[in-house]
């Protein structure tokens, strides 16, 4: 149970604290892997998970779009304004580029595609079938599916993976962007992206070392 | 909901879609029984409406693991749950595409097929008639055993073997219709309790196999 109370400001205090946890708590594979991470995030902010391979950066993003449960603290996020881009660019081959954002723009009931692809320069390759692009234009465009959206927290999983230095640096000015105009983003990477009011929470602080987070063998080899 | 069925049906008809498939295979099983049974018209009338029951379901069957496989392991299924369509948008849309491009095609196809296996001329009507209201209980129940099989691996066996058990039903019955039709007795009680299931299968699977996905997106 969540209790508002009240604050200084007001109700104002409360919308502008766009995600707010609480000793948060994620478990992967019924292993607990992170607890106690607490953070609030204001509108135009940008947060970047720092972390080794395999710290729980996904695991954490995943229980922020509700993609996994929460096991433990308090969690508050407007889902309805959650885009989610995973490890995988949902992308589907078969489809061209302005079909493949055609589809997301009519799931998010939003239009105007044009300008998405202009932001990032996917316009020449507009008509491309996406089985015939190449890895950094996929990522672009699996990104580019999160400005059709139009929602104001983004929750990326290394969107800069197999982005080369120029692709690296368009993704940072999109990113700054959607925090200028009000946004707000969580992602995890190992580079260093120059973005403007940018906080950093380096999860390896957070790993948990609870006794009971041993897996579960039965569980484990059943489904293996 | 009406993107993601338009997406399902286009895919369907790219290159490496499920359309084709589903189509020969059922082709190719009611073309290979005269030649495996022999050329006696009378065996061949009594045993039509069986065959071609069978044949359509189970080419609806090779398709299934289509319904949300592909989704998953390219990361849309991730994308579509986190989109402010509710699951039951979702996996309605889903199975409904499966129907229009296996179900709908397959009902098409039958009657020609029934002239291969010598049907008499009074079981053409029903042939269609069940099969147009039989499929969509094979595409929704199997879009629901598609959804508890989706993260695994070669889930093929495992697909088949859920949902069989649950297609008799909708066989018995559907096969009934058109043999009754066939020899000369009043189909429509049969038809009726098929179309019954098929209606109750639309309705309830959704979200069976919504509350499915969502445990196994976990």
């Amino acid at each position: 149970m969540l209790h508002r109370l009240p604050t200084p400001e007001g109700l104002g205090y409360l919308k502008r604290m766009n995600i707010r946890t609480t000793s948060l708590g994620c478990t992967r594979n019924g292993r607990a892997i992170l607890s106690g991470i607490s953070f609030d995030l204001a509108d135009g902010t940008c947060l970047v998970l720092r972390g080794s391979n395999g710290v729980g950066k996904t695991t954490l993003l995943k229980t922020l779009a509700g993609l996994l449960p929460l096991q433990q603290g308090s969690l508050q996020i407007d889902r309805d304004q959650v885009a989610y881009a995973g490890h995988l660019d949902a992308v589907k081959a078969q489809l061209t580029v302005e079909e493949n954002l055609q589809f997301w723009a009519g799931i998010y009931g939003t239009g105007d595609i044009r300008t998405v692809l202009k932001k990032l320069d996917l316009s020449a390759l507009a008509d491309r079938p996406a089985h015939a692009l190449s890895a950094g234009q996929k990522r672009r465009l699996g990104l580019a599916r999160l400005l059709v959206s139009k929602r104001s927290i983004w929750l990326l999983d290394e969107p800069t993976a197999s982005l080369d230095s120029q692709s690296t640096a368009l993704v940072a000015r999109v990113i700054s962007d959607h925090c200028a105009a009000g946004g707000t983003a969580i992602l995890s990477t190992h580079l260093e992206l120059p973005i403007r009011k940018v906080l950093t929470l380096d999860l390896g602080k957070f790993t948990s070392k609870s006794a009971d987070s041993e897996p579960d063998p039965f569980l484990d080899e059943a489904f293996a | 909901m009406i993107a993601l069925f338009k997406r399902d049906i286009m895919l369907a008809f790219r290159s490496g879609g499920g359309f084709g498939l589903a189509l020969s295979f059922f082709l190719i099983v009611v073309m290979f029984v005269p030649f495996g049974v022999g050329a006696d018209l009378a065996l061949l009338a009594i045993i039509a409406p069986g065959i071609l029951w069978i044949g359509a379901l189970l080419a609806c069957l090779l398709s299934l693991d289509r319904i949300f496989q592909l989704d998953f392991e390219d990361g849309t299924l991730d994308v579509l749950a986190t989109s402010p369509l509710p699951g039951e948008a979702i996996t309605g849309a889903k199975a409904a595409a499966h129907w229009v491009t296996t179900g709908l095609p397959l009902t098409l196809a039958a009657a020609p097929l029934g002239y291969l296996l010598n049907l008499p001329s009074e079981a053409y009507f029903w042939l269609v008639a069940s099969l147009l209201t039989g499929t969509p209980a094979l595409s929704f129940i199997g879009s629901f055993g598609a959804a508890i099989t989706v993260g695994v691996k070669r889930g093929g066996l495992l697909l088949s073997l859920l949902v069989l058990p649950l297609y008799i039903p909708t066989l018995i019955f559907g096969a009934q219709t058109v043999t009754r039709a066939a020899t000369g007795q009043d189909p429509l009680s049969t038809w009726a309790m098929m179309t019954g299931l098929s209606l109750f299968a639309v309705a309830a699977m959704p979200l069976a196999a919504a509350l499915a996905l969502r445990v196994n997106l976990r």
